[in-house]
């Protein structure tokens, strides 16, 4: 097995578009390195992006924030503007694992395992993020609910990597939430997650919103008809059980060790409600 | 808490026992220097691993080693064929009972592969990534049978069969055709039907339980040496290194005498480490490579390949008089035992009614195999699944009868001079006390809102005493070794240490307690049965009696005087009467300075068989939270009321009493083996396997009840099984006084609950009690 840690974009694209055998990039490592244990994965290769500076910033950006694709959980927390613009994508990053896998586990890592119970994915979907590509053929903009195509498969190239998020700027009145449900308190894995971001108008109705769901399809969802049943609104109860019905409806859920469908469809919009009152009250006091 | 001081009195000699000294072993384990079973190696030892059968229940027509054996860097492969076949024969293994015909098919597959994860053959490599290769080139041809994993299924005539030479022990006739029942058993006390005639209330329920892990942090792991003439040394984490060593003599037909088995530091057993798994493949492999050869345990296989504990099927019938005195009882059991025969039905059947004063009684119990895992000792093993379906009854009686669940258990409580159901009268016993802590608590008295709700559950155990060895030496400048053949799990090298600078009267500092390997000392049975602190405290007593005799002796003859004019206390022998007057008091470490002129070596060295283990009774209190959208259950306070007899050191027992709290919590709420239709285990691992977190309990209350046990110098019972017993019924109790529903099935993991809630709502037929508060 050959690792590598190359200290420019063009050195990780070029080593990952010239690669045979099984190649891997490592992150935080807190998905690839047990699946190498447990003899999930057995890479010829692994190419570590930390050393990239562009992996590693959290900086301001056309207005709006981005976030480098390796950036770790307890940096993103310990962030000291972030967390006011965005406490949904930051709280959901802050879900993943412990307090010791939060100071190794990245967005870039927790998107590019590809899997549709990843707890910052609903997170950045919800806030309209783009994940910025790095590859062959140059940089590339994708809307994060574009990704990932499905378990473990996402829609990258040939050599192209994840190297940040761009969170697009917030208007006056604007918030978001992220809620999970496990069974525990912490070290678990979501067995469904919601995320939705909105934004009041002056007199207090809710003016744009985007509501993503985790863990209730192959993928993580985008959900436009959730968002247009409570626009317009100011989540009313009659706007609520319009979103818990959209929210339903969107659900496409496997049964399995971590819930039955039935269970993950109830808890879907139980979920899908909570966020959204959350950062409807976020969204009124910011 | 009882009291809050961290350390024993300073600047005076005794009174140890009962205080918080800190644990010898505790420096070690926070800096990391201490030793678990991985941490061993050897200087050109190779890596063993485990091939593992990928079916449930498959014949293995044959096995050929030879791709594995060619490759460079593999040293050893080992199957069935380095393992002799044992005879058939039960044997008493503490609290339950075992086969060695069964045990050398345990640990390597001979027929049949039995369950997922059976070990069908290893291999010693001089790398682990060499053996993983090698494990991929042995080729193993098997034909795939059926497979039968629920209790129920397997219990059914037209079931697979897992072994055509098993017939229901237990029944007369003998039955004509094998079945997967391997044992019935029953235990009566007076006349059931009488007294079922004398209730005004009877209950009547059905009860589920899954098949839980003992969830030990620590893997097994082994390390083993056998030189070229058979001298074999071990080093692994074990509750028993005796109990270990006698197995792999059996099993690899060595003389016990050569093999020295040395036990690492334990990061958890709860019972599941009183077996052997990896050891003898590694002795085996280390045998036929001729050089060391270490063994670990993944996760992946400590869920598939070593046992949990039953799950089983539970019904309970019980009456009681309008007044609330409990007139008949009637329980049948049926027990996952796992691929071999040999669950814990019998302290099951044992322990059901044990906490309470019945005349009528009658528990039957089924042993069960299925493609399971061979299940384990698991804390207390099988008293929690019969008592928690009891105490769920019980909770049900006290609601019909529209009385306090407290004062119903103190009504029926077993008490000193009850006989139980399943044989003894009970000597003095704490029940009563336990239950009496409880209602004083500021928590039974402290108001509940909507969707919370308070159970309270009792439990018992019987404990054990059994074979104990410990010695005492008293080292040229005075301070003196302690060694003790039971592996220190939960605070034991403390609590002896408190007991030997007690009994010799010098200061805690000056005893250095260590666990000694099968060499050191005689026959010693494991850590279990809550016996180590029992047991040791008593071996340790009369290992210091001989030292005070000797050393008495010596001053008799070093004074010329007379066996009654001296005697031994607070650290030294003192001259009595007129001899007082002329001689001074020789202290231990005076006696130490002459010892060679004055005999030699000076030490004591108890040999004994421990009798008199004292059961010990319990009664938790629970508060938790429903959120009623998600069915998620939040645990809010928690009180535990327990036995000691008397606590040699009370922050161990706290913790005894917390741990087995904390995993019946997970047992209750959320721990479950789940298999797919495939046979095979579907969440063999920490993340979908939900064992509590930190955070998801509260700091548990521990109130220490101390009655003590007369058969015990000190007053002594064992405490680290019985907080195990009272969780389930306890939580499941809460769970009914939250949400109105009597949940019959664990876990209550929140679909359970959604759904349970939900059918309610729409008016199904839903287990219903009574509307929410």
């Amino acid at each position: 097995m050959r690792y590598e840690a190359p200290k420019s974009l063009q050195g990780a694209v070029a080593l990952l578009a010239g690669a045979t055998g099984e190649t891997r990039v490592l992150a935080g490592g807190t998905d690839l390195l047990v699946q190498m244990r447990a003899d999930v994965v057995d890479p010829d290769l692994i190419v570590d992006i930390k050393k990239i500076p562009e992996t590693r910033a959290i900086t301001e950006d056309r207005g709006g924030w981005r976030i480098g694709a390796a950036v770790t959980g307890a940096e993103l927390k310990e962030h000291p503007r972030l967390k006011q613009a965005w406490p949904g994508v930051v709280e959901a990053a802050n879900l993943i694992g412990s307090t010791q896998v939060q100071g190794r586990a990245t967005l870039g890592g927790n998107l590019c395992n590809g899997s549709p119970a990843a707890d910052s994915v609903p997170a950045l979907i919800a806030a309209g993020a783009l994940a910025t590509l790095a590859g062959p053929d140059g940089a590339r903009d994708l809307p994060v609910e574009d990704v990932m195509l499905g378990p473990r498969k996402l829609a990258l190239r040939r050599g192209e990597i994840v190297v940040s998020f761009w969170l697009p700027p917030r208007p006056p009145r604007s918030s978001d939430a992220y809620l999970r449900f496990i069974p525990r308190t912490e070290m678990d894995i979501a067995v469904v997650g919601a995320g939705v971001s909105l934004t009041l108008d002056n007199a207090g109705t809710i003016s744009a919103a985007r509501v993503s769901l985790g863990a209730v399809a192959p993928k993580v969802l985008l959900v436009p008809e959730a968002a247009h049943a409570i626009v317009g609104t100011r989540l009313d109860v009659a706007a609520q059980q319009r979103l818990e019905a959209a929210a339903r409806a969107a659900c496409r859920p496997i049964d399995d060790k971590r819930g039955t469908t039935e269970f993950r469809v109830d808890v879907a919009a139980v979920l899908t409600r909570r966020a959204a009152l959350i950062a409807l009250d976020r969204a009124r006091t910011s | 808490m009882a009291e809050n001081g961290t350390n024993g009195p300073s600047g005076t000699n005794g009174g140890y026992v009962g205080t918080r000294t800190i644990r010898p072993d505790g420096l070690d384990k926070v800096t990391g220097r201490a030793r678990f079973g991985a941490d061993y190696n050897l200087p050109g030892q190779l890596i063993g691993r485990v091939l593992r059968s990928p079916h449930p229940h498959a014949r293995i027509v044959r096995i050929d080693t030879s791709k594995a054996e060619a490759l460079p860097g593999v040293k050893a492969v080992i199957t069935r064929d380095d393992f002799a076949d044992q005879s058939s024969e039960f044997i008493p293994a503490g609290e339950m009972l075992m086969n060695y015909k069964d045990v050398v098919r345990n640990v390597m597959a001979r027929e049949k592969a039995l369950y997922e994860g059976h070990a069908v053959a290893a291999v010693a490599a001089t790398s682990a990534a060499i053996a993983r290769r090698a494990l991929k080139l042995i080729d193993v041809t098997y034909e795939v049978l059926p497979h039968v994993i629920d209790v129920v299924e397997a219990m059914r005539p037209d079931a697979p069969l897992l072994h055509d030479d098993l017939f229901t022990a237990g029944v007369e006739p003998k039955p004509e055709k094998p079945s997967n029942i391997a044992k019935r058993i029953e235990i009566v006390l007076g006349d059931i039907e009488a007294g079922f005639k004398k209730a005004d209330v009877i209950v009547e329920r059905e009860f589920k339980t899954a098949a839980v892990h003992q969830g030990y942090i620590e893997p097994h792991a082994a390390l083993a040496s056998v030189s070229e003439d058979g001298s074999t040394e071990l080093w692994c984490c074990t509750q028993g290194h005796f109990i270990v060593r006698a197995h792999c003599a059996r099993l690899l037909g060595l003389d016990i005498a050569k093999i020295r088995v040395t036990a690492s530091e334990i990061g958890g057993g709860f019972g599941g480490k009183t077996v052997v798994y990896l050891e003898p493949l590694a002795i085996a492999l280390s045998r036929k490579a001729k050089r060391p050869v270490k063994m670990v345990m993944s996760r992946e296989e400590v869920f598939k390949s070593s046992g949990p504990t039953s799950g089983a099927t539970v019904k309970v019938k019980m009456g009681a008089t309008k007044d609330g005195k409990f007139v008949a009882g009637f329980a049948e059991l049926k027990y996952q035992a796992g691929a071999f025969q040999g669950s814990p039905v019998q302290p099951g059947v044992m322990c059901a009614y044990a906490p309470y004063d019945m005349e009528n009684v009658k528990v039957i119990g089924y042993d069960v195999v299925s493609n399971r895992p061979k299940v384990a000792a698991y804390r207390a093993p099988g008293a929690p699944i019969s008592e928690y379906a009891v105490e769920s009854v019980v909770d049900e009686i006290a609601k019909k009868l529209g009385l306090d669940p407290i004062e119903l258990r103190m009504m029926n409580a077993a008490r000193e001079g009850t006989k139980a159901a399943y044989g003894p009268k009970f000597g003095p016993i704490g029940l009563e006390e336990t239950l009496n802590s409880i209602k004083k608590t500021e928590h039974w008295n402290t108001p509940l809102r909507k969707w919370q709700g308070r159970g309270v559950a009792s439990g018992f155990w019987f404990n054990i005493g059994g074979e104990t060895c410990a010695s005492l030496t008293i080292n040229e400048d005075g301070t003196v070794s302690l060694m003790v053949g039971t592996p220190d799990i939960g605070g034991l090298r403390a609590a002896l240490t408190n007991i030997a600078a007690d009994e010799l009267g010098i200061p805690y500092e000056k005893v250095r307690p260590i666990i000694g390997d099968t060499g050191s000392l005689g026959f010693t049975f494991l850590t279990g049965g809550s016996r180590s602190a029992f047991s040791g405290s008593m071996a340790i007593v009369e290992a210091a009696k001989q030292i005070k005799a000797e050393l008495c002796a010596r001053a008799c003859k070093l004074w010329e005087a007379k066996p009654d004019q001296v005697e031994f206390s607070n650290g030294a022998v003192r001259p009595l009467g007129e001899l007082a007057e002329k001689i001074k008091p020789m202290t231990i470490a005076d006696f130490a300075k002459v010892a060679g002129k004055t005999g030699g070596p000076i030490g004591g060295y108890g040999r004994i068989n421990a009798q008199g283990a004292g059961p010990s009774l319990g009664t938790h209190l629970v508060d938790l939270e429903v959120d009623p959208e998600t069915g998620r259950v939040t645990i809010l306070r928690y009180t535990v009321a327990q036995d000691a007899g008397k606590a040699l050191h009370p922050a161990y027992v706290e913790g005894q009493f917390q741990g087995g709290a904390v995993q019946g919590i997970g047992w209750a709420l959320n721990e479950e083996y789940i298999y797919g239709a495939d046979g095979k285990l579907q969440n063999a691992g920490f993340l979908d396997y939900r064992m509590p977190v930190a955070s998801d309990v509260p700091m548990i209350d521990a109130i220490v009840v101390e009655v003590a046990n007369p058969k015990h110098p000190y007053g002594v019972r064992g405490v680290g099984e019985t907080p195990i017993v009272p969780p389930l019924g306890a939580i499941a109790n809460a769970m009914e006084a939250a949400t109105g529903i009597r949940f019959t099935e664990l876990p209550m993991s929140p679909p359970k609950v959604l759904k349970a809630l939900k059918e309610r709502s729409a008016g199904g037929m839903g287990a219903i009690s009574r509307p929410p508060l």
